[in-house]
């Protein structure tokens, strides 16, 4: 238990050290809820911004963290050989991905306390036939899904590349992903694309189980589990440890 | 034995980098593999240090597999890589704690940091650190679990001559705990200074072995080198040495004595009598060979040093080191 408590620790000490990943991981999305529960501009389609917002900003977050921060932090573990010397100790390649995963959870329940915390300031009211239990699953299965993303890139692409292309796609799923704009305001063949992906299904289902209250659809359900079975496979079939 | 390696193949692909190699190490003994850039000596201590499993032959570490058995035998083996290995952010302080974290019974981290002289740089972010520093503190992690063997990957690499001097004593104190070190090295002198038994590796094969003197005698031609000033009268020298001596001049101030049916220690005599009467004062002397030019023989590189120039046959030179590694 050990190797795996001090691998965890140092996982989030490296994380809070980082003022990138910070940002990436607290200060977006806490910006985006601020700025645009303030600043009507969104086409959310409900009557506070901030109602549509909560949810599709606790999804970005689950994408910051599982697919962006991870990500690019595991490439760069993984081009300066921390990864190879790391499987030379008795810590071993499933407590350090224990740990990574490990990490990942507790920095996404803190970014869900802060942002719960800011919507309510924000006047955000939990709906009350919210599904709780839903929005839970909806983000473990967002995690796996977007974790696994995050480990294909950090395990086939260069550290920069890895870089480049995660922030890229991570602005990218955004915009399209429900987050931010409802789909149905992206043109119908753009919907038709966004509705397959990890981030509209994730935002989707927090949008049903927190914001207007109700189940997830099965379409998102589907989509979902979909990701999360399928980018882990990916990530541990293609990840080149060196 | 603490390593074994039999017959050992590796291969990328087409490529062979291992091709049949075979040698053994005890506990307290430096082993170093010698030989150039892409003889194959990293892909060998990485299938010992068990990242990858051997495509012929067997590899044993403290008696079991190290790829197979990965979890009984990393505890209790340290690894150096050749480069990298390091949270760049990190410094040596914290990641020694860190790796410390790792093991049941690890190594004071404060007392490594002391002994590979990384104290003042305690908390400078590896990326920062000087190449040395950085090859200092992969020394430093792979002793932290207390090992009983070390693979040490070209652990003086560009390390400064300071920095060499800890590296060299850390070694010693290991080897004199007990502990069976194998390290690669592409440098002659380091492998002559730190190493108890040096097996030359060339094209993925040992193509001799032995202590460092051994290795030097099995080249030996029975001549004679020594230095001083340019210009000696080698002919003055080979008569006063008797029939059948020959002395060469091979670079202005280095020579070359054949003592021809002499026994080397009355041509010694002689020779330092001969000098003494003019009063020439020598810089060098030594009869045999160097470890240099056996490792230079067996691998067919180019020589150097007081020979003239020219490629000893590679093929050649190689088949022969072959025949004679029988001997040991």
């Amino acid at each position: 238990m050990r190797p795996f408590t001090t691998q965890l620790r140092a996982e989030l000490a490296m994380v809070f050290a980082n003022g990138e990943t910070l940002f990436l991981t607290l200060g977006i999305p806490v910006l985006f809820l601020v700025f645009f529960s303030g600043v009507h501009i969104l086409p959310t389609g409900t009557k506070h911004p901030v109602d549509f917002l909560v949810p599709g900003i606790l999804a970005l977050a689950v994408m910051s963290t599982a697919m962006v921060a991870v990500g690019i932090g595991t490439g760069f573990e993984r081009g300066y050989g921390v990864l190879k010397r790391l499987a030379a100790t008795p810590l071993g390649r499933p407590r350090l991905l224990g740990a990574k995963l490990a990490a990942v959870v507790a920095i996404e329940l803190l970014q869900a306390v802060v942002l719960l915390a800011v919507g309510l300031g924000l006047g955000w009211r939990l709906p009350s036939n919210a599904a709780g239990p839903a929005a839970v699953g909806a983000m473990v299965l967002g995690t796996a899904a977007f974790g696994g993303i995050g480990l294909v890139l950090a395990g086939t692409l260069k550290p920069l590349v890895n870089l480049a292309v995660a922030n890229s796609l991570f602005v990218v799923l955004l915009l399209v992903g429900g987050m931010l704009v409802p789909l149905a305001k992206l043109p119908g063949w753009l919907q038709a694309v966004a509705k397959a992906l990890p981030a509209s299904a994730l935002a989707d289902a927090l949008h049903a189980a927190l914001g207007t209250g109700g189940a997830p659809t099965t379409t998102d359900w589907v989509v979902l589990a979909v990701w999360a079975v399928a980018a882990p496979v990916v990530a541990a079939l293609a990840f080149r440890w060196e | 034995m603490a390593v074994a390696c039999r017959d050992l193949v590796v291969r990328y692909g087409d490529t062979v980098a291992v091709d049949g190699l075979s040698f053994e190490a005890r506990a307290g003994e430096v082993l170093a593999l010698l030989g150039p850039n892409g003889a194959g000596k990293t892909s060998t201590v990485e299938t010992l240090e068990g990242y990858r499993r051997p495509d012929g032959g067997s590899v044993s570490v403290l008696g079991a597999d190290p790829a197979g058995d990965h979890a009984t035998v990393i505890p209790r083996i340290g690894v150096m890589l050749q480069r990298g290995g390091v949270y760049p952010s990190l410094g040596p302080a914290r990641v020694l704690r860190l790796f410390a974290g790792y093991y049941d019974d690890p190594e004071d981290p404060e007392s490594l940091l002391d002994l590979v002289g990384l104290e003042r740089v305690r908390r400078t972010p590896w990326r920062r650190l000087s190449g040395g520093e950085q090859q200092r503190l992969s020394l430093a992690l792979a002793l932290v679990g207390r090992p009983e063997v070390v693979f040490l990957d070209e652990p003086t690499a560009g390390v400064d001559p300071e920095g060499r001097l800890t590296v060299r004593s850390v070694i010693r104190s290991l080897r004199d705990r007990g502990v069976c070190v194998v390290l690669t090295t592409h440098e002659l002198t380091e492998a002559e200074r730190l190493a108890d038994r040096v097996v030359i590796v060339d094209h993925g094969r040992a193509v001799a072995e032995g202590t460092p003197a051994e290795l030097a005698a099995e080249r030996s031609d029975g001549s004679i080198r020594f230095s001083g000033p340019a210009g000696l009268d080698a002919g003055a020298l080979a008569a006063a040495m008797g029939a059948g001596a020959g002395v060469t001049e091979t670079e202005p101030g280095h020579y070359r004595l054949d003592p021809g049916g002499l026994p080397v220690p009355d041509a010694l005599a002689a020779l330092t009598t001969w000098l003494a009467a003019r009063g020439t004062a020598v810089t060098d002397l030594r009869t045999g060979a160097s470890l240099e030019e056996a490792y230079l023989a067996v691998t067919g590189g180019e020589r150097g040093g007081d020979e003239a120039t020219g490629r000893s046959g590679g093929e050649a030179g190689r088949r022969g080191a072959r025949g004679r590694k029988g001997r040991r």
